[in-house]
């Protein structure tokens, strides 16, 4: 879970979703593989279309506006808001209420490239994600769009069997957090760095004994009494 | 209620709701396997609530990602875009796109000024003072100009130019045409003066080469040749020239909204226009690259191109007025 840059969304049926804004730097890499992509193409359609002659030339000078204006219009708005190079970089592009991208949103933010792309590199572009507090440029502001992270989800873990204990304490719902954090993520920590964290909680108690008492009361928390 | 129960209460809901949406998100699924949806939309609401409860609860931060994640994907598929493409674009002929033209019709009216003032102005002096063209338009463009509608060499092209040719130029014409024209209408974002400057520019350039051309006897090449596709590829980009005026404007004079809200409010606005554009653009492409090169009378030529202008602007004031919806 990223903790950075996250934004708060209400769903119409009343549930919070939680979305992580991509900043600049990955927006740039997915757009540099994007560029690479449609050069390839490019380049492979002007092997082809250069045995027709004139005629080729015509579908090369179609086909060469249609991969500069419409490329990542179609991809966004037919591959879930997403073009190649986004989907590398784990992004894709949704309306600021969190819903899917519609055509129309998808065409106002790309048909508005080119002032973002003013004067030179996308400047005033990168300006605008700098500024605007959802790190939109002014395409995404047009077309009221974020580009956010899609995110890995976790998977539930199998709960650990072992005693459990009642906290000799009034539990506040930080402390609950905390406790099941440490629940699930301990097994990433080393064993003396499980204690001291423990310590932290009981540091009247030998480091071992702690651990193992804040074991047993994080799994009264997830379980409940046994 | 603890967190182990809760999970173990709901997880096969959750495991079916992450069956449904593999089949929502996947391309192709084979009949074989597909499953019935009719439990999406309840089970969706279910998960709103278990996401709710297990936030106010203060169950672990990583079980609350889950679920936020699944709550996202059906959300995701329950608000998809949905097009029913044939019926919207009928619509959009028959009545949206002119409607859209006449809402905006004072950003059209002040680009289409901008356009047909300048052209006027530069039409004149080049007119009057035939050696005022080499201030307007550098020397290749002119001999360009000049070598492409002399009467002499007009005969060498037309017998020269075959399918293959007029193929090519649709292609540049599209390619070219239409970029422009999208450009303009992003660069009106730029508090409406690049859209000016481009509407300023391409009326000076017109005005121009008709002048100079007027001078140089070629006035019938030139006019036979424009006067068709001019219809629809003038009018386009003075129409995209207005669509990012209205754009440039919602930045500068917002009214009663916030800058933000009154740019998205000018580009939904201002999008139909745009579609509008892109079709007449591909028109003229098409009448540019198969009809204006042919060598008819100019009768012919005049006539047709003046039903072009007058249909179209027909067309764009009073199509889809006796609608439903009021332009």
């Amino acid at each position: 879970m990223l903790i950075d840059e996250r934004l708060e969304v209400e769903t119409p049926e009343g549930a919070m979703l939680s979305l992580s804004l991509a900043g600049p730097v990955p927006r740039a890499l997915a757009y540099a593989i994007d560029l690479a992509i449609r050069l390839v193409i490019y380049g492979a359609l002007a092997a082809v279309f250069a045995a027709l002659g004139k005629a080729g030339m015509g579908l090369l000078l179609i086909m060469a506006f249609v991969l500069e204006w419409f490329y990542p219009t179609l991809f966004e708005a037919f591959r879930h808001g997403q073009t190649p190079g986004k989907k590398a970089m784990g992004l894709v592009v949704v309306h600021a209420n969190g819903s899917p991208l519609s055509f129309n949103g998808s065409l106002i933010r790309n048909l508005l490239r080119t002032a973002d792309a003013f004067p030179l590199f996308y400047l005033l572009g990168f300006i605008c994600t700098l500024i605007s507090p959802r790190y939109q440029r002014l395409g995404d502001m047009a077309a009221n769009t974020l580009v956010v992270h899609i995110e890995e989800t976790p998977q539930i873990q199998e709960q650990a069997q072992g005693d459990t204990l009642a906290p000799d304490w009034s539990l506040s719902r930080d402390d609950q957090l905390a406790l099941l954090a440490f629940h699930e993520r301990h097994d990433r920590f080393s064993e003396a760095r499980q204690q001291e964290l423990a310590q932290l909680a009981y540091p009247e108690l030998a480091p071992a004994l702690a651990l193992q008492r804040l074991n047993a009361v994080s799994r009264y928390l997830v379980q409940g009494p046994t | 209620m603890k967190q182990a129960r809760f999970e173990q209460q709901y997880r096969p809901e959750w495991q079916a709701l992450e069956r449904q949406l593999e089949q929502l998100e996947s391309l192709h699924v084979s009949k074989k396997n597909k499953l019935t949806l009719d439990t999406f939309v309840t089970d969706y609401r279910k998960l709103c609530h278990q996401l709710a409860r297990a936030r106010e609860r203060g169950y672990s931060v990583q079980l609350q990602q889950f679920l936020n994640n699944l709550v996202l994907r059906a959300h995701r598929q329950l608000y998809r875009y949905n097009p029913s493409l044939a019926d919207r674009i009928g619509t959009f002929i028959a009545s949206g796109f002119p409607q859209a033209v006449r809402r905006q019709w004072r950003w059209h009216l002040v680009s289409a000024l901008a356009f047909v003032l300048s052209m006027a102005l530069v039409w004149v002096l080049v007119h009057q003072q035939p050696e005022m063209i080499y201030t307007v338009v550098d020397e290749a463009s002119i001999t360009n100009l000049e070598s492409m509608y002399q009467p002499e060499n007009q005969a060498d092209m037309k017998n020269e130019r075959s399918g293959d040719d007029d193929v090519m130029m649709f292609g540049h014409y599209i390619q070219n045409n239409i970029g422009i024209a999208f450009r303009t209408f992003a660069s009106g974002l730029l508090l409406g003066v690049g859209a000016l400057v481009v509407m300023l520019f391409n009326g000076s350039f017109f005005g121009a080469a008709a002048g100079h051309l007027i001078n140089v006897g070629a006035q019938e090449p030139f006019f036979t040749f424009v006067i068709a596709h001019g219809a629809p590829e003038l009018t386009a980009i003075v129409l995209a020239g207005g669509a990012g005026l209205r754009l440039g404007w919602a930045i500068i004079a917002p009214g009663p909204w916030s800058r933000l809200d009154a740019l998205r409010l000018a580009a939904k606005d201002a999008l139909p226009t745009m579609y509008g554009v892109f079709a007449l653009l591909l028109l003229a492409a098409f009448i540019e690259a198969f009809w204006s090169p042919r060598d008819l009378a100019p009768t012919i030529k005049y006539s047709v191109g003046a039903a072009c202008w007058g249909l179209l602007y027909l067309y764009l004031f009073f199509g889809g007025r006796d609608g439903t919806r009021k332009g």
